[in-house]
């Protein structure tokens, strides 16, 4: 439906430099999280009078990185400008960041990023890309803006570097926007520029709008699991509007995480502007052919390349190499790490993608809670089980499920017996019972040898999955056999 | 001083007998120091004295403008806004003069946020001109000016943007150096105008000026605008050179700065001082340079608009001025803090500024004004690769009498005319006294060549020996001398 009314959206992500050491204008540390309020700062991040920026050129470096790799042409000179606002969190009462205008330049512009999208490749090209610096936190003592009779602000964070990347309004659908976040986050984590784990440090804000009306900014999303609920409601809700004939307005809105919708942010009484202009206190940098060939030199492989990689070297089918990578560098890596351990690779890749990220998400765990629990030894060690017929297919599939629910080692399930069951005796039992049981079944597979799937599925339910599904086929073939026999 | 250390206490001692007896009718300090902490830092430096291991400014005593950052002592920049704020770093130039042992004696009046030409804009009062009190000594570093004219320190520090260092020192009789944009660190210099802001000393001679300077150039890691000194000797050096007659150059005049808005006083003294320098082999031409005429408007301009960036920052919620913020939003809290807390002419060059960078008149002024900026540089750096100096008089008029001017603001900013130039363009530019008419000092004006601040002051020093007018004393404390 969403297709018919022409969606577009348009994401701005914010991502930390996580790489840093050290802030992008001072040399506070880069590392605020879990310090105490307020004592990440020095003269220049609170803004004090007096204080100046010197450019951490590491962060350049990083941001190099990310231009090369989303395909953008870099600027060859480096523009700083000052975005006025004012609001408590920015001690300046401007951010330094970049402006595509006169007398300034973002670091990068253009690019594109290839997505897969129901077996399709989609581009969703890139606007640019900018530096610019974190504001400080405020902090809701009472949880929301609403509870709270007063906030408390902490300038731990104010310096941080940022990345603002800006697409194109390319994306189609609500998953469309996941998938590419998920694909840029992976790109940056391949990059070794961003942490995504690491809390607050992707942040999205989304641009919607339905057919030609006026569009929408959403702000304040939180997650990938958000961000296609936020797009997915301010889809229906300006359709809704529209289809009644309404007048879609523009204007900012909040995801309300609690209600689960959107809500209109204080309206302002006036358009903001913002006064750009170029910072004097931050001479323009020329970026030299050889600082990017420096940097294009030291790219690491990235996601599109990997992809190729696995297909070729492992044998994987593009799905599943897809997958691997995109969802995140770190499963690829455990992958990777269990291959080389155990070999397999088609095998290990299927139980990573179809089950264990079926279970994680079932669970709603943390990916990366998820393959703590389901590591490389755990997957050898059902790998082997596989291999030695300890377990079957069917058993490997509970097995993941349990390590992923209740963080059990393999081992302790082949104590407890959950292992195939090769005792010929008992599985003769069983088919007795299922022959008494099933009787026109039974004559429907002397007469139709395709029935017999249905027998051996009825044992395989008695034992509860365990019974070696090849021991059992044999016996209710030989069985069968048997009864045509004496008729 | 290092032949009798024990002169370091009586030089405190007479010091604080001058301002006992001046302070009151000129009013160069915001915030002086009391003589016991005074000599509490002379203790050590006397001791450092006796050891051998005192720097090169021991025993000096210097007035810092209060726009430059102390640790632990409170810089206002002359505004309520920032009354009451005490700067927990040093600027680089602070931590410069206390590694040479240099003794703050206290922090001076100025134009509040260094907006003004007169001092008459500071918060709390004005500051008068030793040589007649009913006369403004020129600003915005017009507390640092009159410090050192008057005795009450012997060196100091003030900053220019558009002539602060310049004009008071003009006005007062002393030699006031602006460098180069970039040779003298801007780090914990409170902001005016970001890409012309320079400290810079005010001293009674330019030996002094070029020990000073020397002491606080060079390169900051702290300010990504501050550069290379390229002088291979220590600036005493080229002043001594100066003194010597050890010097050639040539000098230009340009016709627009000395043409309308120059009072006859002026440019007859002017001529008078041209006259002796050309009698000393100096050779001077004259020539005109149309665009010099936009450079008031340009520097207005761009001042404004980066003092209302500059100044965003005031909102009383981390330091400065406080207002409750119980039961009101945050924008009230400011609007009321930014209200109460700054003077009228900070307010009328925060709203000019933020006009000309709006949507929709940035490019008919911010951007149209840097290329007359560039325009103007260009001119200028021509016109020194054939001379070596634009000299003219500094200030256009002798020293208003207070409250002449500042009633109309035009008027106030017209007396820039001569100074804002070497800001405009980055030069370094001095004011050397030349003369005494009616009673009240006159400034010479060199304007040089980016990053030879070398030359500049051997020049500078062989004018000052030229034009002899020392010991440049006003009537006031002559007997103190």
């Amino acid at each position: 439906m969403s297709r018919e009314l022409n969606v577009k959206i348009g994401l701005e992500i914010h991502v930390q430099i996580t790489s840093l050491k050290t802030k992008l204008f001072c040399s506070c540390s880069a590392d605020y999280r879990g310090k105490p309020p307020n004592t990440n700062v020095c003269p220049v991040c609170l803004g004090l009078p007096g204080s100046l920026p010197v450019l951490n050129m590491k962060a350049v470096k990083e941001a190099l990185k990310v231009a090369l790799a989303l395909n953008s042409a870099i600027s060859p000179v480096l523009i700083f400008t000052r975005k006025h606002y004012f609001y408590p969190d920015l001690p300046k009462n401007y951010q330094i960041s970049q402006y595509d205008g006169i007398g300034s330049a973002p670091i990068a512009k253009g690019g594109f990023i290839k997505i897969y999208i129901n077996g399709n490749e989609k581009i969703i090209r890139i606007r640019r890309i900018n530096i610019e610096e974190d504001p400080g936190r405020i902090v809701y003592p009472f949880g929301s803006i609403t509870k709270s009779p007063y906030t408390m602000i902490d300038y731990n964070r104010s310096g941080i570097a940022l990345l603002e990347i800006v697409t194109e309004p390319d994306i189609g659908s609500p998953k469309e926007a996941r998938l590419f976040v998920q694909k840029l986050a992976s790109i940056l984590e391949h990059l070794g520029v961003t942490n995504p784990k690491l809390e607050g440090a992707i942040r999205v804000d989304a641009n919607v709008s339905v057919g030609d009306h006026e569009r929408v900014e959403i702000k304040n999303i939180g997650s990938l699991r958000d961000l296609e609920k936020a797009l997915a409601y301010e889809i229906a809700r300006q359709s809704a509007i529209i289809k009644s004939g309404g007048k879609v307005l523009r204007e900012t809105r909040h995801w309300d995480k609690t209600r689960n919708a959107t809500v209109p942010a204080r309206l302002k009484e006036f358009e903001e502007d913002y006064r750009y202009f170029p910072d004097p206190d931050l001479p323009a940098l020329r970026i030299s052919r050889s600082l990017i060939e420096e940097v294009k030199s030291q790219l690491p492989e990235l996601p599109d390349q990997r992809i190729k990689r696995f297909i070729r070297e492992y044998g994987l089918s593009e799905y599943l190499a897809s997958v691997l990578v995109i969802e995140s560098k770190a499963l690829a890596d455990l992958f990777e790490e269990s291959v080389r351990v155990c070999g397999n690779p088609k095998l290990i890749a299927s139980m990573l993608v179809n089950e264990m990220l079926r279970w994680i998400d079932e669970a709603d765990l943390d990916l990366h809670e998820g393959m703590k629990r389901f590591n490389s030894v755990r997957i050898c060690k059902v790998v082997k089980a596989l291999n030695e017929g300890v377990i079957s297919i069917k058993l490997l599939k509970e097995y993941i499920k349990q390590i992923i629910l209740k963080d059990i080692d393999p081992d302790e399930l082949i104590k407890k017996g959950l292992t195939v069951v090769v005792d010929k005796e008992l599985i003769e039992k069983v088919v007795d019972e299922v022959f008494r049981e099933f009787r026109s079944a039974v004559m429907d597979a002397l007469r139709n040898p395709k029935a017999v799937n249905f027998l051996v599925g009825q044992v395989m339910r008695k034992t509860r999955g365990r019974a070696d599904p090849k021991l059992v086929n044999e016996i209710i073939r030989r069985r069968l056999k048997e009864l045509e026999g004496t008729r | 001083m290092a032949d009798n250390p024990r002169y370091i206490f009586e030089y405190i001692d007479e010091t604080y007998e001058v301002i006992e007896k001046v302070e009151d009718k000129i009013r160069s300090f915001i915030t002086l120091r009391s003589k016991e902490d005074v000599l509490r830092d002379a203790k050590k430096v006397y001791s450092k004295l006796i050891e051998g291991k005192a720097g090169r400014l021991a025993g000096v005593l210097i007035a810092i403008k209060d726009n430059i950052s102390t640790k632990g002592l409170r810089t206002t920049c002359a505004s309520k806004i920032l009354e009451d704020y005490i700067p927990p770093y040093d600027a680089t130039v602070i931590t410069k003069i206390k590694m040479e042992d240099a003794i703050i004696i206290g922090k001076t009046n100025m134009d509040e946020f260094a907006m003004g030409s007169t001092t008459e804009n500071s918060a709390f009062f004005p500051t008068r001109n030793p040589w007649d009190p009913n006369r403004v000594p020129g600003g915005s570093s017009g507390g640092s000016a009159t410090a050192v004219a008057a005795l009450e320190s012997l060196t100091a520090l003030g900053s220019d943007t558009g002539g602060s260092i310049r004009a008071p020192a003009a006005f007062t009789g002393c030699v006031g150096l602006k460098p180069t944009y970039g040779l003298v660190s801007r780090y914990g210099l409170i902001a005016y105008a970001s890409s012309m802001d320079q400290i810079g000393p005010i001293t009674r001679t330019v030996m002094d000026s070029a020990l000073i300077l020397d002491i606080i150039s060079g390169l900051d890691p702290h300010d990504a605008t501050s550069l290379e000194k390229r002088f291979p000797k220590p600036l005493t050096y080229y002043a001594e050179k100066g003194y010597r007659g050890d010097v050639e150059f040539s000098i230009v005049v340009l016709e627009e700065m000395v043409g309308e808005g120059v009072e006859s006083a002026v440019r007859s003294s002017f001529m008078r001082t041209i006259r002796k320098l050309e009698a000393n082999g100096i050779n001077v031409e004259w020539t005109s340079r149309p665009i010099i005429k936009y450079a008031l408007p340009t520097y207005y301009i761009i001042a404004m608009a980066e003092a209302s960036s500059n100044l965003a920052r005031y909102d009383g919620l981390r330091y400065g001025l406080h207002e409750s913020v119980e039961g009101r939003s945050w924008y009230e809290v400011f609007a009321k803090v930014r209200s109460r807390g700054f003077g009228k002419e900070v307010k009328r060059r925060i709203l000019l500024g933020t006009y000309v960078l709006s949507a929709g008149y940035y490019q008919a002024y911010y951007v149209r004004a840097s290329k007359v900026r560039r325009l103007i540089r260009d001119t200028l750096n021509l016109l020194l690769r054939k001379y070596d100096f634009i000299a003219s008089p500094t200030m256009p008029v002798l020293p208003p009498r207070l409250g002449e001017r500042i009633v109309d603001p035009l008027k106030l900013y017209a007396i820039d005319i001569n100074t804002v130039l070497a800001n405009l363009a980055g030069l370094p530019a001095i004011s050397i006294p030349s003369d005494v008419v009616d009673g009240l000092p006159v400034g010479f004006q060199l304007i040089g060549n980016e990053l030879r601040e070398d030359e500049l002051i051997s020049a500078s020093a062989f004018i000052e020996s030229i034009i002899n007018l020392a010991p440049l004393v006003p009537p006031m404390v002559r007997s103190y001398v």
